[in-house]
């Protein structure tokens, strides 16, 4: 799960990271009374949406009066933000953060994730910072550092000091970076993230070392024992189809093609949209659902995937191991009557019990095509869309 | 022989007196040797009573005592299924698979520390399981399509290692064993570590290994293939078409920060001599090409 950026430096003062003072706002009125209740005579107002590259996009403003303020916050509140994260037609900016602007001496990168390889937490800090950290791991990777941390531990004094040595920072700002390093890695942890990038962490002119930006990734299945994280999502940022599918228990993405697919397991819808792919044609979503597939989850599926007004044919492929295909069949039939469905469908059933499952669709008077293996359904499916 | 599991297994199920755990060690215990194999369950609070006659233990280290267990798989629910690995790697049971879907990463990460210098190997957790077929199924595939044989089969997917086990056995080749590796990212055996198992097994002649976006685990493997693998390998990678940053159902499925795309898996398995199919309808075919290359 994904939360704004003041969301995440709520978490980070309310554990003791160094942050810069702010304030989030929904209305432009609430902008300029923030900026005016900070002080000051420099602010920064950023839209809050949860995709990044969000400067270049226009949707970060550094201002020097309360009437720059307003302008900034009435330009951004309700724009369509485009970045490169968001697709071509952008994330409506619901939230801004007001903050004071601070005077940067040095950007510098820090980030935290779960590495695969060593299957442990990896604080990672650049000195390169306020630039994509992708572009600095792939052009220049020595300008990385990292360490491993062991979860008994935590983040010791000495790997923390190591860091700060690599990062070329001087005494008092090395003490208070090893506090910031410290800290951080505390709410990553307790707070059970994936992922979390201070892009950048900046040390100011006057030697303080705050998270100028934060950005959070939460664990989807520690959510449980988190409901403080879960308050915090934002649904305006979802797909409301993913949203929808979630809700029904089914696994959902939405893509740009117009072949709906059909599939349980994560790893054969996968491949069941690589195939669709292979023969010709563009799958429109990843749709995985799960063990069951009861007939109340296949209609809510088809119903998801209908919504979707280019889709021009559906492609369900179902390996039935545990679940048997005469059940999944049944599902099938009286799902496509309920949503009355008037695009072409092709079903490829394999596994336990498919030959009772052939049988229920042939008898059903379905209007659909049956197929026998992926690549017979990819074909068929593709053809259909061409007719 | 085989790997992993075969005749001379002796299975706990952890979490049997719950619907899953007692719906699966049922399935279990009709396939093959399982009457012979399964001989224990575990439930907090629940021992001294029965299962399809087998007895279950409070603790798993009771269970071992009793019975003389060496494999153990856990359908605990997954706040608690983390806590379960480590009763029984601390137990002492050799071979711990982990069938629980939606485990906390943290929790995985504390647990995989935790074995560092244990002799217990982890299969999963987010996993179908293992099965050697013909001998002994532990976990939740379904056990009749799978045929003896020599071909060895990893997968990190459910369904689709199911549809590569159809199309293998319609093909006249039967598997060795087939390893449900897991979709998690923080897990335990990868898929180098099941390969050096299978190019170690007298019984298995060939291997499929198939992948998916997220992690460099196929690159690392690949490169070891390269290095030292003396049996054919075919492969598939699934997620060719997945775009980046979305998780595609797996929590390990998911290209992100640069690495993990299809491509650059299929690249290095391809670069190691491994036979790749972009179909996943000819994964079959593929080990037969492989084999006769």
């Amino acid at each position: 799960m994904k939360v704004h950026e003041y969301q995440a430096k709520e978490i980070l003062r309310d554990r003791g990271v160094c942050v810069p003072r702010g304030e989030a706002c929904f209305s432009v009125d609430e902008a300029v009374a923030a900026a005016a209740q900070l002080g000051g005579k420099c602010w920064v107002v950023k839209a809050q949406i949860h995709a990044g590259g969000r400067g270049k996009g226009g949707g970060v403003r550094v201002v020097d009066s309360l009437d720059e303020v307003r302008s900034a916050a009435q330009d951004m509140l309700g724009m369509k933000l485009v970045t490169h994260q968001t697709g071509v037609d952008g994330q409506r900016v619901n939230r801004l953060l007001v903050e004071e602007g601070v005077d940067i001496a040095r950007e510098l990168y820090a980030g935290l994730v779960i590495d695969r390889s060593c299957q442990r937490v990896v604080l990672m800090v650049s000195a390169e910072g306020g630039t994509e950290i992708e572009e600095v791991a792939s052009r220049t990777p020595e300008k990385i550092h990292k360490v491993i941390i062991d979860p008994e531990q935590g983040l010791s004094d000495e790997d923390a000091g190591m860091l700060t040595l690599e990062l070329d920072l001087q005494q008092d700002q090395a003490a208070e970076a090893v506090t910031f390093f410290k800290a951080l890695y505390q709410t990553f942890w307790e707070t059970d993230a994936s992922l979390a990038e201070i892009n950048p962490l900046v040390v100011t002119t006057d030697g303080a070392v705050l998270a100028l930006d934060a950005k959070f990734n939460f664990d989807d299945n520690a959510l449980f024992r988190h409901p403080e994280i879960v308050a915090l999502h934002d649904k305006d940022e979802e797909d409301p189809d993913e949203l929808d599918a979630s809700a029904a228990g089914l696994s959902y993405i939405s893509l740009e093609g117009n072949i709906g697919c059909l599939v349980n397991g994560a790893g054969l819808a996968m491949a069941t949209m690589d195939i669709i792919k292979l023969y010709g044609g563009e799958p429109a979503n990843f749709l995985d659902v799960g063990g069951g597939a009861t007939t109340e989850q296949v209609t809510d599926a088809f119903k998801i995937m209908l919504k979707n007004p280019g889709l021009e044919a559906i492609l369900v492929n179902i390996f039935g191991g545990i679940m048997r295909c005469d059940v999944v069949a049944q599902g099938l039939v009286q799902a496509a009557a309920l949503v009355e469905l008037q695009i072409p469908l092709v079903v490829r059933l394999e596994g336990t019990n498919v030959e009772k499952g052939r049988e229920i669709l042939k008898n059903s008077g379905l209007d659909m095509v049956n197929a026998t293996t992926m690549a017979d359904a990819a074909e068929k499916v593709v053809q259909a869309t061409r007719a | 022989m085989a790997i992993l599991i075969d005749e001379t297994s002796r299975v706990i199920t952890q979490g049997i007196t719950g619907k899953t755990g007692q719906f699966h060690t049922r399935n279990c215990l009709d396939y093959a040797l399982g009457r012979e194999t399964f001989v224990a369950g575990v439930t907090p609070g629940k021992g001294g009573q029965h299962l399809e006659g087998i007895p279950v233990f409070d603790s798993v280290v009771e269970a071992r005592e009793a019975t003389g267990a060496n494999v153990s798989v856990i359908y605990v629910p997954p706040p608690f299924a983390a806590a379960a690995i480590d009763e029984a790697v601390d137990a002492g049971i050799k071979t711990v698979i982990c069938i629980t879907e939606g485990v906390p990463v943290k929790d995985m990460v504390r647990t995989r520390c935790r074995m560092e210098g244990s002799d217990s190997l982890l299969v999963g957790p987010n996993c179908p399981g293992v099965i050697t077929p013909g001998k002994i199924k532990i976990g939740i595939m379904p056990g009749y399509i799978h045929t003896p044989g020599r071909i060895g089969v990893m997968s990190r997917s459910g369904t689709l290692t199911y549809e590569v086990v159809d199309q293998l056995t319609k093909l006249g080749m039967g598997q060795s064993t087939c390893v449900g590796i897991g979709g998690d990212p923080v897990n335990g055996l990868k898929h180098l570590d099941v390969m050096k198992l299978f190019n170690d097994d007298p019984d298995t002649d060939a291997v499929v290994m198939c992948g998916e976006i997220g992690g460099t685990d196929e690159e690392m493997c690949a490169e070891w293939i390269g290095e030292y693998m003396k049996k054919p390998v075919a492969a598939f990678i699934a997620g060719v078409t997945a775009p980046p940053g979305k998780r595609m159902g797996h929590a390990g499925a998911i290209i992100a920060g640069g690495s993990g795309s299809a491509k650059d898996k299929i690249d290095a398995l391809e670069a190691a001599g491994v036979t790749v199919t972009a179909n996943p309808a000819e994964i079959g075919a593929a080990m037969v090409q492989a084999i006769e290359a």
